[in-house]
């Protein structure tokens, strides 16, 4: 067994460990099939899927070690017990959150540059969802925080591509120029934290005001008087996600969370605040998700980072600040599965795959991501 | 172009020791494959500025690789010889822009999926070389210091959870003329060991007085280069057609007096200083990372006998366009966020200084500035222990010795 997946199940061993102590959660297996998505009440045509990624990447030893789980109270005494939850998620891809991001989507290990305003290359699950089910366009939505993640919801791949995908809203870009850039609002604009220098370009055509007004029933005013309440960008996703399930309730709704990577300025402070907002953020999306009627009983909410943060050890990097390493701390992740047909409190910790997300997503939705070479999960079938 | 076309004219762009060196060794350039020889270019290019520890490794690399015969050469480097670059990368001048050259190998071997292959081969010859290289010891065991905490003077979560398990935990050290008491220490080592950059002080805010002997590095004496910089940022980024590579790019081509560094001044120091701001991140913004990383950097380049940072309170989180805009206004800080920065940075600086030759016995002082608690770390302090007993900072350092 090479020295790297030997570290990589230590990492999965070491968070099935604190889960089962600090939560009583049980040890899954093959024999212990958890599910299933497939004998849940809901028929596949009536689910819904929510997916958070757990914006920016964060390390174990802020996060599921014993001395982390001071900062993700949510996520360890609410939602894990409710949860299945997988130890050992593995991103063999480029360890950058556009690009990153854009393999979870499309189950590829997409290789487009992480700083241009590019779409992904292979089809997305939006794009997969809509074609295999024909449902609207406002069935599919997307979230995100940069700039730079405006092309995510539909790929440059013939037969799928324009108009075939996700809608993208990008809260920052609306707050901006619904307040002209004014100081008021400066922590809800914060930029892209990985290329904290320059931020990235914005490409395609963006969710403008208008359609805010039009189609999410928010008036510039509302938007502007709710935003001064908030403290930072992850959080306006969070209000903007609110008014989606509410007006639209799109049966799939990808969100990407990424306060957490303002770690790259290195304020290990900041990076902290940062996981604690988040861990509470999905903590609220998920009493939405309960209290909303198009959504209670019938959702699915999927939680995942895209990728971890270098470790201390590596001489390389300068351990939580980047993740350039590419060590077995920043490639393995978790993820965590809740809702219906979802066996709860228990936790899988062999070896799965950023792009085997997808395909699982497909075979319990009922699409086909026939360009992705992920597997689905099968304890999720 | 690749390494075995190499020419000694081809050098004539590198600065008057560099060339020098190059010409030296241009045989052996020849025979290294074209995904490892930019890596060592990086480092020859800078020779004339680089810290006396720096040129000392890589005269011994260089000299270890010229007394490989042909068949073990090529046994070193098979595995970086295996890595496949695109016609782009074999076109591109990595003589003279080596570091741009392996920021575009970096992406190049992402993107291609090799980045795990090139990381294997890359720590392989890590070890065969400190294997036939060993490294000098130090000529006295190294002093780590970190003094945290400027400005608080309360905090509710406890300090030093990651160093504690590694020494002693003081509760009642007596913090009077605290600082002062390390900084003689410091002066007292630079005089008794006299070396050139053996001996450090870096400061988050304004430094205080010290001797001559020891090279001094300090946020707020580089306000003008931050300024200089900031400014140079905000101009390139409105121009069309740059993005974040561009922008590294021009970055990386930044030398002192294009920041404001006097001319006159101390060559070597400054191109460090100018490389602090323009390869680190968040070192032109928060104080607590510019003196967590230029410690990193002092150890990793100049491996100093001894090294004192102290840390300051950062300003506060703004939007990041913000905070890149040179202002004139006072900053706002935050005390107690940069408590917890520091607190973490202290933690690799010890990291970072257990890197080096001659950890075995190595010291290490954190101390909460102006309060009763540190953290002792030597061979002779009992790890993970608890120690009410009142003592002075000189007095606790000589327990460590």
């Amino acid at each position: 067994m090479s020295g790297s997946r030997q570290l990589a199940q230590q990492l999965a061993f070491t968070r099935r460990e604190f889960l089962r102590n600090a939560t009583g959660v049980a040890l899954g297996s093959a024999l212990l099939r958890p599910c299933a998505f497939a004998r849940a009440a809901t028929p596949s045509s009536r689910r819904k899927v929510v997916v958070i990624t757990f914006g920016g990447g964060a390390r174990d030893q802020e996060t599921f070690a014993p001395e982390g789980q001071e900062n993700i109270p949510h996520l360890v005494r609410e939602l894990i017990p409710q949860s299945a939850f997988f130890t050992q998620v593995v991103n063999r891809g480029i360890l950058g959150h556009y690009v990153a991001t854009a393999s979870l989507a499309t189950g590829v290990y997409e290789t487009i540059n992480n700083f241009a305003s590019l779409p992904p290359e292979s089809p997305t699950i939006f794009e997969y969802f809509r074609k295999d089910f024909r449902r609207p366009a406002s069935d599919a939505w997307v979230v995100a925080p940069s700039n730079g993640f405006n092309r995510i919801g539909e790929s440059s791949h013939r037969g799928f591509g324009p108009g075939s995908g996700a809608r993208v809203i990008l809260p920052k870009y609306l707050l901006s120029a619904a307040t002209s850039g004014s100081t008021d609002y400066g922590h809800l604009l914060r930029d892209s934290y990985e290329t904290p220098l320059s931020a990235p370009e914005l490409g395609g055509s963006p969710f403008e005001l208008e359609q805010m007004e039009r189609i999410l029933k928010l008036s510039v005013a509302d938007f502007k008087s709710h935003a001064r309440t908030l403290s930072s960008p992850d959080e306006l996703s969070v209000y903007i996600v609110r008014q989606l399930m509410h007006q639209l309730a799109p049966s799939l709704l990808w969100v990407t969370m990424h306060d957490i990577d303002i770690a790259h300025a290195g304020a290990y402070s900041l990076y902290i605040d940062g996981i604690r907002r988040t861990d509470r953020l999905c903590a609220e999306l998920w009493k939405a998700i309960q209290s909303e009627p198009e959504y209670a009983g019938k959702t699915n909410l999927f939680i995942l980072p895209d990728f971890g943060r270098d470790s201390d050890d590596d001489p390389g990097g300068n351990g939580f600040q980047h993740h350039r390493t590419g060590d077995v701390l920043s490639r393995t992740t978790w993820l965590m599965a809740l809702g219906p047909g979802v066996r709860e409190g228990v936790v899988f910790d062999h070896a799965v795959e950023t792009i085997d997300f997808v395909p699982t997503l497909g075979a319990l939705m009922g699409f086909s991501p026939s360009f992705s070479p992920g597997k689905p999960i099968s304890e999720l079938l | 172009m690749l390494p075995a076309n190499l020419k000694p004219e081809q050098f004539s762009g590198y600065p008057p020791e560099a060339r020098k060196l190059a010409v030296e060794y241009l045989g052996v350039f020849q025979r290294l494959p074209l995904s490892f020889l930019p890596n060592l270019l990086r480092e020859v290019i800078d020779y004339d500025y680089r810290f006396p520890a720096e040129r000392k490794t890589l005269e011994k690399e260089l000299g270890n690789l010229s007394s490989l015969p042909a068949p073990e050469l090529n046994q070193w480097f098979r595995e970086f010889a295996a890595i496949q670059l695109s016609p782009k990368l074999e076109q591109f001048d990595w003589i003279n822009s080596p570091s741009q050259f392996v920021e575009q190998l970096s992406s190049h071997l992402w993107t291609t999926h090799q980045v795990d292959a090139f990381r294997k081969a890359a720590t392989e010859y890590a070890d065969r070389l400190y294997a036939a290289v060993q490294p000098d010891p130090p000529a006295l065991p190294r002093l780590g210091i970190a003094v945290i905490g400027q400005g608080v003077d309360e905090h509710e979560e406890p300090l030093f959870r990651k160093l504690r398990p590694h020494g002693a935990y003081f509760t009642a050290i007596q913090p009077d003329n605290g600082l002062q008491h390390l900084l003689d220490v410091v002066a007292t080592r630079a005089k008794s060991t006299p070396l050139p950059y053996a001996h450090w002080y870096i400061d988050g805010a304004q430094e205080i007085p010290h001797s001559r002997a020891i090279t001094c590095v300090s946020y707020k004496n580089l306000e003008p280069a931050r300024a200089a910089l900031l400014a140079r940022i905000q101009a390139e980024t409105t121009k069309s057609g740059g993005g974040p590579e561009a922008l590294r790019t021009v970055m990386s081509q930044m030398r002192p007096g294009d920041l404001g560094f006097d001319e006159s001044g101390d060559r070597v120091l400054d191109f460090f200083q100018v490389k602090l701001l323009t390869e680190g991140s968040g070192t032109q913004i928060f104080s607590t990372s510019f003196a967590q990383w230029a410690a990193r950097e002092a150890l990793r380049r100049a491996q100093p006998l001894t090294l004192l940072v102290r840390f300051a309170p950062r300003q506060r989180q703004k939007p990041m366009s913000e905070l890149l805009s040179p202002s004139h206004e006072p900053e706002e800080l935050d005390p107690m966020g940069s408590l917890v920065d520091a607190d973490m940075a202290a933690y690799y600086n010890w990291i970072n200084q257990q890197r080096l030759p001659g950890s075995e016995k190595s010291l290490f002082l954190a101390w909460f500035e102006n309060h009763r608690e540190a953290v002792a770390i030597s061979p002779v302090m009992p790890r993970g222990t608890v120690s009410s007993s009142a003592a002075t900072l000189p007095e606790l350092l000589s327990w460590m010795a």
